[in-house]
């Protein structure tokens, strides 16, 4: 009998995520068909683009200037070991515009951005201003979900090229006035190692992220209830399925790009 | 009756988990007439409202808006269904990220494709017969008091000049000469623009102003109607114990939440 409990436990867990699965899979492509078909909101697309993109530039440059700052540190330590010193520039470069550019800013994003997208979407379910905005002959997913998402799409790619130059000057600042480097050498390393594929499987993978953030955001938000708890939960679930969604895809991506 | 029925509702039922929420709504509203539903807390009345308007799927019955079905409309058959609709939501709804004037002009920009400038002297316009100034429509919704939101959502509501009006407990939450006030710019509205109204609410001075029939949801489904002028003559133990507001009688509370 314990065994049966178990078992049906084990059933209805399995039954209700393959049920979240199913229905995200219909909000994505309801949310895909009304990014195609117009009437396309300009207005809100730019406002959403500004606060997606604009906004996070201090955050995102702050934490980019300090990886780059950290990966020099660290790589010096470990290659000097072995005399290597040299690789420290092209340790920087790659690891920021192939991985760490990428990740970063799409984990600062799903904080700040994701959380924000949930909290003001689930807000307006739980005061029925969805509800109002049907009644108002205009489609909620065109208003609020499309824009969204197409804002995620375009922006994040070109807050990570910012982050990718951020992140190669905080390499370039401790290598030089802390580590001794010679600036027209690490320059030069820098652009001699870096090839386009680097930088822009990088800014793929942040398309994708900032897809997914914008997406888990008003997902969450559409779906919330019960009050301001119901919008609390939202927030949470936003944040964490995005960054581990980020997680798992940058998995494959570089699966996709790098191994051959 | 010689006037055509505008709504009907024909054997609704819609359930969410094991609670059965409508058990069989049977409902006619015709052109031009004003229809409360009165019932307490829990007894369906915004789950009724949200069927009708197409935002909530009932699981079985019939929905006729003049003469035509519309339960299971999809994508721009339904956005069509919901044209001659206007709503007044409980809490208002207004969009707070626009100013006043913008949440009136919604529908006529977004839905009817009206010019921003046409469809901001038609919101000024609008407001003006809410009762409400000009200098209101710059303002921002949360700077609004209870009764002032529910002004802006009336005047959204009725923007568009649509045909069909519904009313989701209009009066909630306000003090009773703000309840009148409301409650006569209803009937007022209503009769301006010869709309057809349904509303529900459980405040019975409301229902008795602003309707023409009453009728009482309990349990999933309407057990009593007729004109309002009838009401304290039901000879109807349920609706007597309601609209005395009695404690003891047949009716006994929900204590879950739909």
């Amino acid at each position: 009998m314990i065994l049966l409990e178990v078992l049906r436990k084990i059933g209805a867990a399995v039954l209700a995520f393959l049920a979240s699965v199913g229905r995200l899979s219909l909000f994505t492509g309801t949310s895909l068909s009304h990014l195609l078909r117009p009437p396309f909101y300009g207005k809100s697309l730019l406002r959403q683009m500004i606060s997606i993109g604009y906004n996070s530039l201090p955050v995102v440059g702050l934490t980019a200037l300090f990886t780059g700052m950290v990966l020099a540190l660290q790589s010096y330590t470990g290659f000097s070991r072995f005399a290597a010193e040299s690789a420290v520039a092209s340790l920087v470069v790659l690891s920021v515009t192939r991985e760490l550019g990428p990740v970063i800013a799409g984990l600062m994003v799903a904080g700040r951005v994701g959380a924000a997208i949930a909290a003001e979407i689930g807000t307006m379910r739980v005061t029925d201003q969805i509800d109002a905005l049907e009644t108002l002959s205009t489609n909620p997913f065109k208003y609020l979900v499309a824009p969204r998402i197409l804002a995620g799409f375009i922006t994040l790619p070109l807050l990570v090229l910012i982050a990718d130059i951020i992140g190669v000057l905080g390499g370039y600042l401790v290598a030089v006035y802390k580590l001794g480097f010679n600036g027209s050498g690490y320059l030069h390393q820098t652009v001699e190692f870096v090839q386009r594929g680097d930088v822009v499987s990088g800014l793929v993978k942040a398309a994708v992220f900032g897809f997914i953030v914008a997406l888990m955001g008003c997902y969450h938000g559409y779906n919330s209830r019960g009050g301001a708890q119901g919008v609390g939960a939202a927030t949470t679930y936003a944040v964490v399925s995005s960054s581990i969604l980020i997680l798992l895809s940058d998995y494959m991506l570089t699966a996709v790009f790098f191994s051959r | 009756m010689t006037a055509p029925v505008k709504i009907s509702v024909r054997g609704l039922t819609k359930a969410f988990g094991s609670k059965k929420v409508l058990q069989g709504v049977d409902l006619d509203i015709v052109t031009g007439e004003s229809v409360v539903v009165i019932g307490g807390s829990g007894s369906g009345k915004s789950v009724l409202l949200k069927c009708i308007l197409g935002l909530i799927r009932p699981d079985s019955g019939s929905l006729l808006i003049d003469g035509r079905e519309t339960v299971g409309l999809r994508g721009a058959e339904r956005d069509r269904m919901r044209a001659p609709f206007g709503m007044l939501f409980q809490g208002a709804a207004l969009f707070d990220s626009l100013p006043v004037w913008e949440n009136v002009a919604f529908g006529l920009i977004q839905g009817h494709g009206v010019k921003r400038a046409e469809a901001r002297d038609i919101a000024i316009a609008t407001l003006a017969k809410v009762g409400l100034g000009a200098d209101i429509g710059a303002l921002n919704p949360s700077e609004l008091s209870g009764g002032m939101q529910k002004r802006v959502g009336l005047a959204r509501a009725i923007a568009a000049q649509p045909a069909i009006l519904f009313f989701d407990e209009p009066t909630t939450g306000l003090d009773p000469i703000m309840s009148d006030v409301i409650n006569e710019l209803i009937v007022d509205r209503v009769k301006d623009l010869g709309a057809t109204a349904l509303s529900i609410t459980h405040d019975m001075a409301s229902a008795r102003k602003i309707a023409d029939r009453i009728a009482m949801l309990y349990q999933g489904k309407i057990i009593w109607q007729g004109p309002v002028a009838e009401i304290d003559r039901s000879q109807n133990e349920y609706v007597d114990q309601f609209i005395h507001g009695r404690a003891d009688g047949p009716i006994r509370m929900q204590v879950r939440a739909s």
